[in-house]
């Protein structure tokens, strides 16, 4: 399933808020060679609407005979998929890329924005856990009941702690003294969330965005310095973080370019 | 017994030479494949290729085809990146001080016609590059190589004689094995002025489909055929190239074995190629390739690369 999308049927949509919806599929379903999906937290598929694009999105949902993807609405694919329906296919290939390490004991989880969705699962098989999320405001925060005791932080204070998840960090950790720190969302806010593991010595990883392509390893777009984010990554440890020039400040376009990381991300300059 | 232990103690030599560049060993990696930045460039040369090519550039940026670009099936992978590449301008920027890298770096170029080549080639003025490709050959990006109808022996001839006067650096000239009599075009290069032949580019191009989607595969519909398909026919035509002219080959495709590179240089390469093989062995197929070709030279009482260059053409 790495080379090869296989066409998978949407069994379920899910509006998870204003902006992002999850789609769900089932494993071994009756049609075509959809065989269960192995998959550690973290990981991505790369989802293929067929005469339009191919575009990477972390699994969100994980189960014996199902998984699903949780979609923001950003541009042109984005906006396609969310006008899809039940009953409608679309091509799956993956999982690609590296997945979270999930021994330790304590753990933090800091998640911005859609970055939660490659939390999710996470969440889910961490055995003790204290969760934050960030957005911008409530009706953009994901998950709600499916983590009843996350803490919450909206930049415009309608939900949870006006601010952003780090301004919690140090307070969280004098309260619970976690042992990893794992993080998603924009880059800047995984920044600071390396420093802070850096200050405090706690381990840490964060799953990073680039522009992919292949997936696989060999047209060199996703390229991160010297590491492909779609075979090294998207789950990067501190160690590695704190050596990479590009994190925070670089990223590269479709046509390679690298750019700073603040013009790459969108049209708010 | 005696001559036996002599020979296994014997130190293979896997250095070569590509028009008057030395490498230390004949694995390079081929144009397109992880070539994007120096970071890269220094991973693949870390991970043991005698040399590195940067993905080609152009002048103006290109934003390449949309996804999918690749695809893989039994016999190998079909690509329609369609030269996704920030232009030479940036290019330029990225590639500065490649002796960081520990490895010489060829430089890859692409052009709708002689002018934007030359300009290109300006636009490489100062940087560390050790030699210049010079692809002609694309099968899949409209206004380019092959789909430019720069693959014939005429239009190679065109092309080289004027890019040749647009740098001191050993020029290379990379072929597609889609035309019938390969050794003309190889020939045509050589007259006009290039110091080597890099053969070949992807074959094709060619389609695969999604059944229940009823749709190809790739966004471009079409794509170039590389990985173990692409072998025999790169064999037959570097085996060509090696009877037309005297100029050094860089055989490449379909290479993932140490017994692969061998057998190309049988055919008579002087350096070997690797692109696919990244995918299907990872970035260490590099060293795993020396390793294979030092064990089988050794138990075949092979001292130097240099004594298998076109060793299949003997008569
Ligand atoms: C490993 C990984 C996991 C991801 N997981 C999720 C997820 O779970 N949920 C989610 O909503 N989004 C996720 N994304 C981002 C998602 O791929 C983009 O939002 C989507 O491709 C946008 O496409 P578009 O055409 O709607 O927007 P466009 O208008 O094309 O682009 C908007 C922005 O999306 C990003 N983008 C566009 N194309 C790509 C691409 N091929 N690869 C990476 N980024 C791209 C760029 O930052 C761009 O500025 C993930 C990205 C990566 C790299
Ligand atoms: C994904 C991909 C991208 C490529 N891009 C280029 C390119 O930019 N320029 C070029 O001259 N050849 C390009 N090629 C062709 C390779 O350099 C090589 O000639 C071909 O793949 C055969 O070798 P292989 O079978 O070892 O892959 C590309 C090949 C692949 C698979
Ligand atoms: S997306 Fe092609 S190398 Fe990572």
């Amino acid at each position: 399933m790495h080379l090869e999308p296989v066409m998978m049927k949407i069994e379920e949509v899910i509006l998870e808020s204003n902006l992002a919806r999850s789609f769900i599929f089932k494993t071994c379903s009756e049609r075509s060679e959809s065989k269960s999906l192995e998959y550690q937290p973290g990981q991505f598929i790369m989802l293929w609407i067929p005469r339009l694009d191919e575009k990477p999105f972390s699994i969100s949902y994980h189960g014996k005979d199902f998984f699903g993807v949780t979609v923001a609405l950003k541009g042109r694919f984005t906006q396609r998929l969310h006008e899809m329906k039940v009953g409608e296919w679309v091509g799956i290939r993956g999982p690609f890329g590296t997945a979270f390490n999930l021994n330790v004991g304590k753990a933090c989880v800091v998640g911005g924005g859609v970055g939660m969705a490659s939390l999710a699962v996470l969440i889910e098989r961490l055995e003790d856990s204290v969760v934050v999320q960030g957005a911008r405001t409530a009706s953009e925060l994901l998950y709600r009941n499916r983590f009843k005791d996350m803490l919450l932080c909206t930049e415009d204070g309608s939900a949870g702690t006006k601010g952003v998840p780090t301004d919690l960090l140090e307070d969280l950790y004098r309260h619970y003294r976690f042992d990893a720190i794992y993080t998603c969302g924009p880059e800047a806010m995984m920044v600071k969330v390396s420093e802070f593991a850096r200050e405090y010595n706690i381990c840490m990883q964060a799953s990073l965005e680039r522009y992919i392509k292949c997936a696989v390893g060999v047209c060199g777009q996703c390229c991160c310095n010297g590491l492909r984010l779609c075979v090294e990554g998207p789950v990067l440890d501190g160690g590695t973080l704190e050596k990479l020039e590009d994190f925070g400040r670089y990223a590269r376009r479709g046509n390679g370019r690298r750019v700073p990381i603040g013009t790459y991300l969108g049209k708010k300059t | 017994m005696a001559d036996r232990f002599a020979s296994l103690t014997t130190r293979v030599d896997l250095s070569t030479e590509l028009c008057g560049v030395r490498l230390q060993n004949p694995t390079v990696l081929a144009s397109g494949i992880l070539g994007t930045s120096k970071g890269l460039l220094k991973g693949v040369a870390l991970a043991g290729a005698g040399a590195v090519t940067i993905k080609s550039l152009s002048l103006e940026p290109l934003p390449g085809h949309n996804n999918p670009i690749v695809v893989g099936f039994e016999a190998g992978m079909l690509n329609a990146v369609g030269y996704a590449n920030p232009g030479i301008k940036e290019g330029a920027k990225e590639f500065s001080n490649l002796k960081e890298v520990g490895v010489p770096v060829i430089a890859s170029i692409i052009g709708r016609g002689v002018g934007d080549f030359m300009k290109v080639l300006e636009g490489l003025w100062g940087l560390d590059f050790a030699a210049v490709e010079v692809s002609l050959s694309c099968p899949h990006t409209p206004g380019y190589g092959m789909l430019a109808g720069q693959n014939t022996p005429e239009a190679t001839k065109e092309i080289v004689s004027v890019v040749r006067k647009g740098t001191e650096l050993p020029l290379l000239v990379k072929l597609s094995p889609n035309i019938p009599e390969i050794g003309r075009v190889a020939r045509a290069a050589e007259e006009a002025g290039a110091d080597g032949i890099t053969a070949v580019n992807t074959l094709g191009p060619g389609m695969l489909i999604n059944i229940e989607a009823r749709q190809p595969i790739l966004d471009f519909k079409v794509g170039g055929v590389s990985g173990p398909a692409l072998r025999p026919i790169a064999l037959r035509c570097v085996y060509d190239i090696y009877k037309s002219v005297k100029i050094p080959i860089l055989g490449v495709g379909g290479i993932s074995t140490g017994r692969h590179a061998i057998e190309m240089l049988m055919a008579g390469a002087s350096a070997v190629g690797i692109g696919t093989a990244v995918y299907s062995r990872g970035i260490e197929v590099f060293g795993k390739v020396c390793q294979e070709m030092e064990e089988w030279m050794e138990i075949n009482g092979c001292t130097s690369v240099k004594e298998l260059i076109g060793a299949a053409h003997a008569p």
